[in-house]
């Protein structure tokens, strides 16, 4: 599996040369972008970063944990994920500083790192998509769109927790 | 909606620490937490900037409009009643080709044409058929190659930050399915009703 990443990045490489592309050229170009990127998030990750730290460090962690941990236990979720599995249909970068938050706490190999991993990688930012999508084009009734996307949003949740157990134990 | 949570996580800590005694440490996380902010977002550029720089050469040498030929049949299929060599079917296509190579920047900008396409074709305030299934699609995360998602794992210190891969795929599959049936559900029983009236 370690071979993966640098795999990936081979072929596109490989791939960009056959299509003559500027390849140097165009990584700065993008790199760029991703440091755009970033900068314009950071403002969102120092302040959820802070505010979860304070729920650590003040015990109020451990308040909501026990509280939510019941429900979370039934479906075999853990509670560390909670979080930032509410955040997540709202705010692409708020659910981004709760992974991190999730990968200080617990380590990203940990059982709850792994599942955090799986349900960013497998959910979206649901309501800020149909928001965007919709209102483009003033649409006003969006019908059943709502309904299956939450309901995407709940079997990722529950997948994310089945898949890891299944494959990484 | 954030506002809201913000204010929430850090006046229930406030309140929290004054109960468990713990207040001192929270007033500590004041300087540790902004500082390991500040740490981790460094580490990040690194490997952000490096994934960014080598998906912008996957998107200008073409990947993305060859994914996009090879998903246009099965796209077909959900989309039976657009025009396969309309603009609203090449923007969808080229859409979700841009969300498996996790082109999000790319992405945005073609749904939103996908969109106004599919709009010029319906038109009205109500979302037509395959509005809710484009969007619905869209909702559901297709990505291939989670790259931003393993960066933010290796820099954290993980041993094997592609090791999710198989779960990832699989729980994204089972998402987008529930997402399309409920979505493809909703368009035949709205039909159902239409005929019979």
């Amino acid at each position: 599996m370690s071979l993966i990443m640098p795999a990936f990045a081979a072929v596109i490489l490989i791939y960009g040369l056959i299509k003559r592309v500027p390849v140097f050229d165009t990584f700065l170009e993008g790199a760029r972008e991703g440091f755009l990127t970033l900068w314009q998030i950071a403002p969102t990750i120092l302040g959820l970063l802070f505010a979860v730290s304070l729920l650590r460090t003040g015990g109020a962690t451990e308040v909501l944990c026990r509280l939510l941990s019941p429900v979370a236990q039934a479906v075999g979720f853990p509670a560390e994920v909670v979080p930032m599995a509410m955040l997540r249909p709202v705010s692409g970068s708020g659910a981004t500083a709760l992974l991190l938050s999730v990968f200080r706490d617990c380590g990203p190999d940990s059982f709850a790192g792994r599942v955090a991993s799986v349900l960013a990688g497998s959910s979206e930012t649901t309501f800020f998509a149909v928001t965007m999508y919709f209102g483009s084009v003033g649409i006003r009734n969006v019908r059943h769109t709502l309904l299956a996307a939450i309901a995407a949003d709940l079997t990722a949740m529950v997948l994310s927790a089945v898949t890891t157990r299944l494959f990484l134990g | 909606m954030l506002n809201f949570i913000w204010c929430f996580i850090v006046i229930f800590s406030v309140i929290c620490s004054i109960f468990t005694g713990k207040a001192d440490d929270l007033s500590k996380a004041f300087t540790d937490s902004t500082a390991d902010a500040m740490t981790l977002l460094i580490t990040l550029a690194g490997i952000i900037g490096l994934w960014s720089g080598l998906m912008k050469i996957a998107e200008r040498s073409g990947l993305n409009a060859l994914l996009a030929k090879l998903f246009a049949p099965l796209l077909h299929r959900l989309f039976p009643r657009l025009d396969r060599e309309g603009a609203a079917f090449e923007a969808i296509t080229m859409n979700i080709s841009a969300n498996l190579l996790g082109l999000g920047n790319t992405a945005t900008p073609l749904g939103l044409r996908a969109m106004k396409e599919l709009h010029a074709l319906h038109g009205g305030e109500e979302a037509s058929d395959e509005m809710v299934l484009f969007v619905v699609m869209n909702t559901a995360s297709l990505q291939l190659m989670p790259t931003t998602l393993a960066a933010l794992r290796q820099s954290s210190g993980s041993a094997a930050p592609f090791e999710i891969l198989v779960p990832v795929w699989l729980s994204s599959a089972g998402a987008l399915a529930v997402a399309l049936t409920i979505a493809v559900t909703g368009n035949r029983l709205r039909e159902r009703k239409r005929r019979r009236l």
